[in-house]
């Protein structure tokens, strides 16, 4: 066997290989996914009362208005950029990440009244675009959601027990709230009259 | 720390192991050319391919035959990957208008691929196309874990064998493991991850605006159908620069769950696979033990670290249970320790969490496990030639305390094979405390990092650990774009991959040649708890005695320090 003959199956293979692994099959499960489950192929967009696509589910965007809950803070880009997914890779006696948190954590007291600010409040996820806080971090901040929308804080706190996803068979993964759903569901609930005008 | 973490590790593992058992028995069905009852549709798929190819599958290659075949086909690889990178922008599909990839990074990224590293120094979401995602890496994906497991069988046939040269042919192998394993599980899988809500679409990106009225751009690719073999093929590198932290490539605890079965549960396969082949199930199973074992102890390890409290948690009087910094509410610490430890155990890379963030053990337990050689279970196929030598290296040292010569599974150990085995466990530290070394002494490869003190340290040991353990994973605060990094961690990766395994193939040779011998009174069993003890005793010692001093230059003082600044609660 001379090393020559090993040249022919060496470039067809791989441009063979190419087209069935790298154009077929991405191709083909493109074709079933997109025809079976067109949202979730498309990303789980959610769409707003107008048609409008207002963000997707599995992707966290900015809330700072006190009537809605908040996301967890983000290191993607300049915060929550879709097109720049990241952590902060701050390690964990990076000077900026407890100066950093005890920052957030201090305006979180001030806005929420919180005496127990659950840690990812204060955190970045390792995306930078993570959909969920935990069911602490929700409670902590339904008073404040209650007080700008004029509504009794235990309705609100109802709200986030119906949206609270349990971990799956009790203990793989956590409980946790998706945030966008849960604001979604709120302003449906409670309109704020001012929601759209900044 | 609860019972439902405990609970998970252990589920997890549990799961994979009774996952691989049977595919392990359908994969050396594909090693040997048996019937599967895929055979009516794949069949005439496999003799096209070889008629294409212009081979006889039937013919079989000598070590140093196969070796060039291998050799070959990553070369071919390389120059195709390496082109479509360079100049995905005159390719179709980038409707995300990218530049080509300038050549140092095109290069890095090419040899990371073709050795099922996967180590990524560019944002996918920035530089990637379409094309790019689906025609380039996504195919290699499932090539470079075919050439892995390839080079497993032949290692298998190494032990069958009884005075024969022959170890199969590298390119009937790598077809067949393509066509009959990868390819129709990842399509199943891959809808399976769509229906759970990973996207898959041509779209490119949909532009939304949210409630408060800010406009969010929102990257899409065909991300399932390369994110099942992603991780199937111990690959790890992600469609997206978060890479499975990302919420679209694993949206929830349940995709989780079979992305971290998916990375483990082939590598574990090719062991059982070996025990069939190799008339060794007994000797298979005791390599899975050591495995197991080292892998749960890791994954606990990493658990333990993550649920210490937080120097920065701590300053800022927040709740301090968990870790949370890179982290996602989804997974929290048993998700991610249980991801960590199966990640770099098996040569993975892909992340659910910023390994940068971790605790300094937590961080320092997964350089650890790559440290020791990826062969918990290690890469696809990479995994076990390489516990395979490090079994070699045990009934060595148990051969030179009772003074006979070792064998082992019938086969006779002498003073080649040992000098082949060093010399490609020798490989790794010589690339990652070499290249280490190196850079901690340019001021201008420092500049890439992005921790101070010992942190730092440890972000370059980790680079080259990654890249030579071929595993993929980074404390991505590192900026290794630039053309130093790409092109050292480039050397390391090739390094790590074919200077480890042509002396293992070489051995490989080396063995078939020899006389399948029967256990006499005097053979060490390699099957016992005897055994298990003595591997672990020599994976644990080789690979402390080499990282110990430089670990303890980094996490280990880390750690010390962490317990300084939280000592007061």
């Amino acid at each position: 066997m001379s090393m020559l003959s090993q040249i022919r199956p060496a470039i067809v293979s791989t441009l063979w290989f190419t087209a069935l692994l790298g154009v077929l099959y991405p191709l083909g499960v493109t074709a079933v996914a997109e025809n079976t489950m067109p949202n979730r192929a498309a990303g789980s967009m959610i769409k707003g009362p107008a048609g409008q696509v207002v963000g997707s589910a599995l992707i966290a965007q900015s809330f700072a208005r006190p009537e809605y809950f908040h996301s967890r803070p983000s290191a993607a880009g300049k915060g929550y950029d879709a097109t720049s997914s990241g952590g902060s890779n701050l390690g964990p006696l990076h000077p900026d990440l407890a100066k950093r948190e005890a920052g957030d954590a201090d305006a979180i007291r001030k806005s929420d009244g919180a005496t127990v600010v659950p840690a990812d409040a204060v955190t970045t996820s390792g995306s930078g675009l993570d959909p969920d806080i935990s069911p602490a971090n929700a409670r902590m901040q339904a008073n404040r959601v209650a007080l700008a929308r004029g509504v009794d804080p235990a309705v609100v706190r109802t709200l986030v027990d119906r949206a609270t996803e349990q971990a799956f068979l009790g203990f793989i993964g956590q409980p946790r709230v998706n945030v966008l759903k849960l604001n979604m569901a709120l302003d449906a609930e409670f309109p704020v009259r001012h929601a759209q005008t900044p | 720390m609860d019972w439902r973490g405990w609970a998970e590790i252990a589920f997890t593992i549990g799961l994979s192991l009774a996952i691989a058992w049977p595919l392990g028995l359908y994969l050396a069905q594909v090693w040997t050319g048996g019937r599967t009852w895929l055979d009516p549709v794949l069949k005439p798929v496999e003799r096209v391919s070889y008629f294409a190819f212009g081979i006889d599958p039937k013919k079989g290659q000598s070590w140093f035959g196969y070796t060039v075949a291998m050799l070959a086909f990553s070369a071919a690889s390389f120059v195709v990957l390496y082109l479509i990178l360079r100049f995905q922008d005159l390719l179709p599909l980038n409707p995300q208008k990218f530049a080509g990839m300038s050549p140092d990074l095109a290069f890095n990224t090419a040899v990371s691929f073709v050795t099922n590293t996967n180590w990524q120094s560019y944002t996918p979401e920035q530089a990637a196309s379409t094309f790019s995602q689906m025609a380039g890496l996504t195919s290699h994906n499932f090539l470079s874990a075919a050439a892995g497991i390839a080079m497993a069988a032949a290692v298998a046939r190494a032990f069958a064998a009884n005075r024969a040269t022959d170890l199969g042919n590298f390119w009937a192998d790598l077809t067949r493991i393509s066509l009959y394993v990868l390819l129709p599980i990842s399509i199943v899988g891959a809808l399976v991850l769509v229906w759970l809500g990973v996207p898959q679409t041509l779209l490119g990106h949909v532009d939304a605006t949210g409630l408060e009225g800010a406009k969010q751009a929102i990257p899409l690719y065909p991300t399932a159908s390369q994110e099942i073999i992603k991780q199937l093929g111990t690959n790890g590198g992600g469609i997206f620069n978060a890479n499975s932290a990302h919420p679209f490539e694993n949206p929830n605890a349940i995709t989780n769950l079979i992305e971290m079965i998916a990375m483990n549960a082939l590598s574990l396969a090719c062991v059982f696979a070996f025990g069939k082949v190799a008339f060794a199930g007994k000797d298979a199973r005791a390599l899975i033990a050591v495995m197991t074992i080292l892998v749960a102890a890791a994954a606990s390890t990493v658990y333990a670290a993550e649920t210490q409290t937080p120097p920065a948690q701590h300053a800022a009087h927040v709740a301090t249970g968990v870790n949370m910094e890179g982290k996602e509410v989804r997974f929290g610490a048993a998700s991610t320790a249980t991801w960590v430890a199966f990640t770099t155990g098996a040569s993975d890379g892909g992340v659910n969490a910023t390994h940068d963030s971790l605790m300094p053990l937590g961080g320092g337990m997964a350089m650890f496990m790559i440290q020791l050689g990826e062969i918990l279970p290690g890469g696809v196929g990479s995994g076990l030639y390489g516990m395979v030598v490090m079994a070699l290296l045990a009934v060595f040292v148990a051969g030179l305390m009772v003074g006979r010569t070792p064998e082992y599974l019938g086969k006779k150990v002498e003073a080649r094979e040992i000098r082949f085995a060093m010399l490609a466990v020798l490989i790794l530290p010589l690339a990652i405390l070499g290249f280490s070394a190196v850079a901690v002494v340019l001021p201008d490869a420092l500049k890439a990092l992005a921790n101070p003190g010992p942190h730092g340290l440890s972000e370059v040991l980790y680079a080259y650990s990654s890249a030579a353990g071929n595993n993929g994973s980074a404390f991505a605060g590192l900026s290794a774009n630039v053309p130093y990094w790409n092109s050292t961690l480039g050397i390391a990766m090739l390094l790590g991959r074919f200077a480890y395994v042509v002396p293992v193939l070489a051995i490989a040779g080396s063995l078939a040649a020899k006389p399948k011998l029967e256990p006499s009174a005097g053979t060490l069993p390699t099957h016992g708890p005897l055994f298990v003890g003595l591997l672990i005793g020599v994976i644990l010692i080789l690979g402390g005695l080499q990282y110990f001093p430089a670990l303890a230059l980094g996490p280990i003082v880390e750690h010390f320090q962490v317990l300084h600044a939280v000592g007061g609660r």
